[in-house]
């Protein structure tokens, strides 16, 4: 009985995402998010730009989509979407890592995609955004914007990924102000917006006056406009949520890469590989530039053209560890997998990184 | 330390506290009659939601603190369906709740997601909530801090005090006499749920109206586990809930103000320190309460009527 009604179910999910096919020569492109589209954040961007894709290649493809998919469990996803005619199937959470390398291997003529993982095979790529590339952005105009001279920063967890983003930070920011001091608070949790909110709270009272944070939610950037001060916006556009205090956000955009993707499936060229691309690339978008005087305004747009164009590399030499010890020599760059590895801070930061 | 930094940071406490100390207890006058109800994180995920919405829409963040109590009684409706009504088990239908509570605060919140509201008002008495060091600290809040100390001092009154409390508990010390003493058993239980879940409900709405004035998916963030875990930290008595929630909403509290100062305190472990207090203090109740145990004897057991 529980066994006819489970196939019973997975018939009728697989109708479900099947029926709808139409015309044969259409593309489906599945997609696996593990939050719900609606957070407003990580898996809501993904969305965005499976729209996007829906949007320019219009009657060419056909998109789906399945979302809170716990990590644990996603194989079952993978392998419905495998089973039910899509050609590239796109897995958006570190956790999705190895089922979906488990179920590609098992689909050898579906092409997979997987964000921030690091496992391939034939016919799974992977992909992730240089979002450290904002970051030196917004640490440079952080540096021109504090009165104080001091700026707060919300970190989600110590991990390569959060810390490269602060050094990023730290050395924009001191490219324009070399004392720039910044305060530190971990909150161990990528979403729990009472405690980011208490987070910024803690940091405002000692007094620093524009907040930058590395975790999901809007609620360190609604207490600095609560408390009048400034602050950054993460993943998406948060204008919306402090219009008066926001400044920009480091907005993620993957639909171009999507797009770029499907495109190569349907010509036949699409090769496993490894794609990490920034500003240049349009993985990386900065917000609208506002609540600033025109020459910081102008300083901002100055650094991300010359990101793009690939004058400024935020982790060129010379960096110096906060020890003294030379990190990158003067005119070199540090290679991607240092940056992707990294666990130590750049000089002028005045705290250690967690162990 | 200057005294206007120690009055913000007890600020900060009080309103990390606050949402515990509601949805504690709640839960706590729930178990006291002998029903264990898991489903608080979902009951509390469903408040603060439909707290959003409802005041969203009414431009009001009363209606809104109403709406979202009355959603966790409606939620615990479902749960005493099932567990007073039906007998079923309590742990696997609390569970059950917390899940269902978080797909359908999803569902109901997914048209206001990235909406904000203006936080609640705090109170501001002239005089009063000016007065250095501890004005905003005890006249500057806002109206759920006033009422979940309200509700503690209710229920600690009427647990110890009134004739419905001493018939509580003996419904939830053993419900087969006080069956037999003529007391309605499934009614005094259903009421102790359905205020369980307004209290959760209530803690909830707080997370969306007053804390951080936004609805997203998920946004408690396990803080209805720990309620759970402060009932019985606090040995099932009002006061203690109240002094555990400071305690435990102080620990993650203090430490982000110990590292904002450079103070290195480690902040994982501190992040543990309401499960380690609670496995402490079930450690030292089971120590001293050999000859009985402080919770309430029948938590968790179903009650059928013999006729």
């Amino acid at each position: 009985m529980v066994n006819w009604f489970r196939s019973a179910a997975t018939m009728a999910l697989s109708l479900a995402l099947v029926g709808s096919a139409g015309a044969a020569e259409k593309m489906k492109v599945g997609f696996v998010y593990v939050g719900p589209v609606g957070d407003f954040g990580y898996s809501y961007q993904h969305d965005l730009g499976r729209q996007y894709l829906q949007q320019q290649m219009g009657d060419q493809v056909e998109t789906t989509f399945l979302e809170n998919v716990p990590e644990t469990d996603s194989g079952r996803a993978f392998e419905q979407l495998a089973r039910s005619g899509h050609k590239l199937v796109i897995g958006t959470s570190f956790g999705f890592m190895y089922p979906e390398l488990k179920i590609a291997k098992s689909f050898p003529n579906v092409k997979f995609e997987h964000a921030t993982g690091y496992k391939r095979s034939p016919n799974l790529s992977t992909y992730s955004a240089r979002f450290y590339e904002g970051r030196y952005i917004i640490g440079q105009i952080a540096a021109k914007m504090s009165k104080a001279g001091v700026v707060g920063y919300v970190g989600s967890f110590p991990i390569p990924e959060v810390v490269s983003g602060i050094d990023a930070f730290m050395l924009g920011a001191q490219s324009v102000r070399p004392d720039m001091k910044v305060k530190i608070v971990w909150v161990n949790s990528w979403f729990d917006p009472g405690k980011e909110a208490d987070a910024a709270k803690a940091l405002l009272a000692q007094g620093v006056d524009i907040i930058a944070q590395h975790t999901d939610s809007a609620a360190p950037l609604q207490e600095a406009e609560k408390a009048g001060k400034l602050g950054f916006g993460q993943s998406s556009d948060m204008s919306r949520f402090a219009p008066k205090a926001i400044l920009t956000s480091i907005e993620d955009n993957w639909g171009d890469y999507y797009v770029g993707e499907t495109k190569a499936v349907m010509d036949g060229s699409w090769a496993s590989k490894d794609t990490w691309g920034g500003l240049a690339a349009g993985m990386v978008k900065m917000g609208p530039y506002v609540n600033m005087p025109d020459d910081v305004k102008k300083m901002a747009e100055d650094t991300e053209a010359a990101i793009k164009s690939g004058k400024l590399v935020p982790f060129k030499g010379p960096i110096t560890k906060q020890d003294g010890t030379v990190a990158v020599k003067d005119g070199e760059v540090m290679p991607d997998k240092e940056i992707l590895g990294l666990n130590w801070y750049v000089k002028g930061i005045d705290d250690k990184v967690p162990q | 330390m200057n005294p206007d930094f120690v009055q913000l940071v007890l600020i900060t406490v009080v309103t990390a506290a606050t949402p515990l100390a509601i949805a504690a207890i709640g839960e706590l006058v729930a178990e006291r009659a002998g029903v264990l109800n898991l489903g608080v994180e979902g009951m509390m995920i469903v408040g603060a939601s439909v707290g959003f919405a409802a005041a969203y829409l009414s431009d009001s963040t009363l209606l809104g603190a109403l709406a979202g109590t009355v959603s966790g009684v409606a939620m615990a409706g479902l749960f005493a369906f099932l567990v007073i009504g039906l007998a079923a088990n309590q742990v696997a239908s609390g569970l059950a709740l917390t899940i269902l509570g978080g797909g359908l605060s999803g569902l109901i919140g997914a048209g206001f997601v990235g909406q904000k509201r203006t936080a609640a008002p705090s109170l501001s008495i002239p005089g009063l909530t000016d007065l250095p060091g501890f004005g905003r600290l005890v006249f500057g809040q806002d109206m759920f801090v006033y009422a979940g100390i309200a509700l503690i001092a209710a229920v600690a009154y009427g647990l110890a005090r009134t004739r419905a409390g001493l018939t509580l508990r003996a419904v939830g010390d053993n419900h087969q006499s006080a069956h037999v003493l003529g007391f309605p058993v499934l009614r005094i239980r259903l009421l102790a749920v359905l205020f369980g879940g307004g209290c959760a409900g209530l803690a909830g709405s707080y997370l969306s109206l007053a804390y951080t004035p936004f609805w997203s998916p998920g946004m408690t963030a396990g803080r209805g586990w720990i309620a759970l875990a402060l009932v019985v930290f606090a040995s099932w008595r009002p006061w203690r809930v109240l002094a555990g929630a400071l305690l435990f909403g102080g620990a993650t509290v203090l430490q982000l103000h110990a590292q904002a100062l450079g103070v290195g305190l480690p902040g994982q472990l501190l992040s543990a320190v309401p499960y380690l207090a609670t496995v402490l203090a079930l450690v030292l109740l089971s120590w001293r309460n050999r000859r009985g145990a402080a919770a309430p004897a029948m938590l968790g057991a179903p009650f059928i009527a013999d006729r």
